[in-house]
């Protein structure tokens, strides 16, 4: 188990800054992920703490041990690829065995440890199979027993799922969760699959341009998003133009629609107009006579589990997901009524200038 | 109705293929079937081409001890070139898959230079640089690395630095080829598990290379067995190689089933070779080609 520590580390190619100053510290055996769209800067962080690409400038700290200039052999980092990078000469043994050989493993200890990783993610007997005879899936579970294999102090994942089907997918979110868990081993995660990064985190860092825009639990991050861009980026959410109707200091009403609510506001908000933030899941729909607001359903679609409903209405295009309950609530074209509880709405009280 | 439409859809790619099949029959088929009968005409000094056939060709180059030594002569030299484009080759792709795509343009054209310049031009081009009066020589003369001027003109040691010259390219874009195909984080892959970066080459780049450096070593090897000018030019009369020997029986001899009969083995030499590498390698690295 090792703790983690980035300091103000920033790297730059040229005039392009791919990342400025991250501060991030990753507590013992805990999972973070990396969330951010493509060109965020979160592949190169990652790379940088693995050690294939120099940092322009700060620091990365593993268990008070300064590894900045430290080559990446010598990290003790396993790291699981996108396209698994399994050797394709090697069968399945000689590349979980790889990692052990290097380290002057004695031969029978490493047979036993390339069994025990292989039956950690639960492929035992396909020792002796080449990776062009093994499925996608197969495929990234070696890359994670060759990385776990060497006990590494920290597990990087870099996009690990992203080249398997949705279902698949599903099911190694649970299963490599479950195996950090019970290997209590310090984990990092970059992904741009917000699904991806809620199910297995125990943080998330959401990072745009090259910074981390925000930090917290994914409950935190998902409900009480600290900028806009943290807001859309993960999952839908409902824009609501607001009014600021009074104000003292930063505690101030705003009205949207026909319901008013009192939130803080920024220091730099002087204009009245204001952004409002619902989730669609914090919406309800009713009879149009009792509802907050009326409006007429344009879209409808069903997802099984659940209903998605579009709803025109006098504040915009208003996304609403319903659990499916097995009644159905309205059919296109219907108006219908839309309720929200006022603690649901949100203001981004504090939007970085430079996010 | 079915069964014609299925006839003429399998006709078809026969018919297409006609110009190229044809095309191939005329300048290479025939010629080569010409050349293996006239190889078992029987020849005589006075009367020239004899209307009789027996092996008697191939006994005498296979008993003579002059052409086994010229057979053995060009297979060394042509397994040495061979095995210097190998050594060159591979860590000069290496250098130039490292390198600014503007260098690396201006490089290629560098490398590709020699496959520009007509083969004749850039020999004696060669024959200014190593002849005892020659640029090398003078320089190595001039700085007192050597007292007598060393002997690369119409030597086995000129031929093989000419060929390894011109060959190398097709190595470079063989290796080139096969290096585009790798998964660049294998590389990264191998550093994170402790391997540094020479045990990174030798273990993990190196084999999937292996393709690469085969179908170059195969192009550079059959073209070096059979090079003509560069032996002629370069290493004149005392460097004789399979080639020249049999363009002397051809032109100078006029003992053209004798000719004929080296042509058909060296022909035969080469296939062989190259068939048994092949499959030897294959064997070997049988994942990689998978």
């Amino acid at each position: 188990m090792s703790s983690l520590s980035l300091r103000a580390l920033s790297k730059s190619y040229g005039p392009v800054q791919a990342v400025r100053g991250v501060d991030l510290d990753v507590n013992e055996g805990e999972f973070l992920s990396l969330l951010g769209p493509s060109g965020c800067g979160k592949t190169t962080t990652l790379q940088m703490v693995a050690g294939f690409v120099p940092p322009t400038t700060g620091s990365i700290v593993v268990d008070g041990q300064d590894l900045t200039s430290i080559a990446p052999e010598k990290r003790d980092m396993g790291v699981v690829f996108q396209s698994y990078a399994l050797f394709p000469h090697m069968n399945v043994a000689q590349n979980i065995g790889f990692g052990l050989e290097m380290r002057r493993v004695e031969r029978g200890e490493l047979k036993r440890r390339v069994e025990e990783a292989l039956a950690m993610v639960r492929l035992a007997g396909l020792e002796g199979r080449y990776p062009s005879e093994l499925s996608g899936g197969q495929r990234q579970r070696v890359a994670i027993a060759r990385a776990l294999a060497i006990r590494p102090r920290v597990l990087l994942l870099d996009e690990p799922m992203s080249n398997l089907d949705a279902k698949l997918r599903g099911e190694m979110h649970v299963e490599l969760r479950s195996l950090q868990r019970r290997l209590g081993i310090t984990a990092i995660l970059v992904t741009h699959d917000q699904v991806e990064a809620m199910t297995m985190s125990d943080r998330i860092a959401v990072m745009t341009n090259g910074g981390i825009a925000q930090l917290g639990t994914p409950q935190e991050v998902y409900d009480r998003p600290a900028s806009q861009f943290a807001s859309s980026f993960l999952g839908h959410t409902n824009v609501l133009s607001g009014r600021i109707e009074s104000r003292i200091a930063d505690e101030a009403t705003v009205r949207v629609g026909p319901t008013a609510f009192r939130t803080r506001v920024a220091k730099d908000q002087v204009t009245p107009d204001i952004a409002v933030f619902v989730r669609p899941e914090r919406l309800r729909l009713g009879s149009p006579d009792q509802a907050t607001l009326q409006g007429r359903v344009s879209t409808r679609l069903f997802l099984g589990g659940s209903w998605i409903y579009e709803i025109e209405t006098e504040l915009g295009m208003l996304r609403i997901t319903q659990q499916n309950t097995g009644t159905v609530q309205a059919e296109e074209g219907e108006t219908i009524g839309v309720s929200w509880n006022a603690e649901d709405l949100r203001v981004i009280a504090t939007e970085r200038s430079d996010g | 109705m079915a069964s014609s439409t299925h006839q003429t859809s399998r006709g078809l790619p026969w018919l297409l293929s006609l110009p190229a099949l044809a095309l191939f029959l005329a300048l290479l088929a025939i010629p080569l079937v010409l050349t293996a009968i006239l190889s078992f005409n029987a020849f005589d000094g006075m009367r020239g081409i004899q209307q009789s056939y027996g092996f008697g060709n191939y006994l005498e180059i296979l008993l003579d001890g002059y052409y086994r030594e010229i057979f053995l002569r060009t297979g060394g030299m042509a397994l040495a070139v061979t095995l210097i484009c190998i050594v060159l080759g591979v860590p000069e792709t290496l250098i130039l898959a490292k390198m600014k795509p503007v260098w690396r343009g201006t490089f290629f054209v560098v490398i590709l230079g020699p496959l520009l310049i007509s083969v004749v031009v850039r020999t004696l081009g060669w024959s200014v640089l190593l002849g005892s009066q020659g640029v090398v020589n003078t320089v190595l003369r001039g700085l007192g690395l050597v007292d007598e001027p060393i002997r690369l003109l119409f030597s086995m040691t000129g031929v093989i630095i000419v060929l390894t010259h011109v060959f190398l390219p097709f190595m470079v874009i063989a290796v080139w080829s096969a290096m585009q195909r790798l998964d660049g984080q294998i590389e990264h892959a191998a550093r994170s598990l402790g391997a540094g970066p020479f045990t990174t080459f030798r273990r993990i780049m190196l084999p999937q290379l292996m393709p690469g450096i085969l179908s170059g070593a195969i192009i550079v090897f059959a073209l070096a067995a059979s090079a003509y000018a560069t032996p002629a030019i370069i290493g004149g009369r005392r460097v004789k190689v399979v080639a020249t020997t049999l363009y002397d029986e051809f032109f100078n001899s006029l003992n053209w089933p004798l000719g004929a009969a080296i042509a058909v083995l060296l022909l035969l030499a080469n296939i062989l070779i190259i068939v048994g590498c092949n499959r030897l390698v294959e064997r070997r690295f049988k994942q990689v080609f998978a």
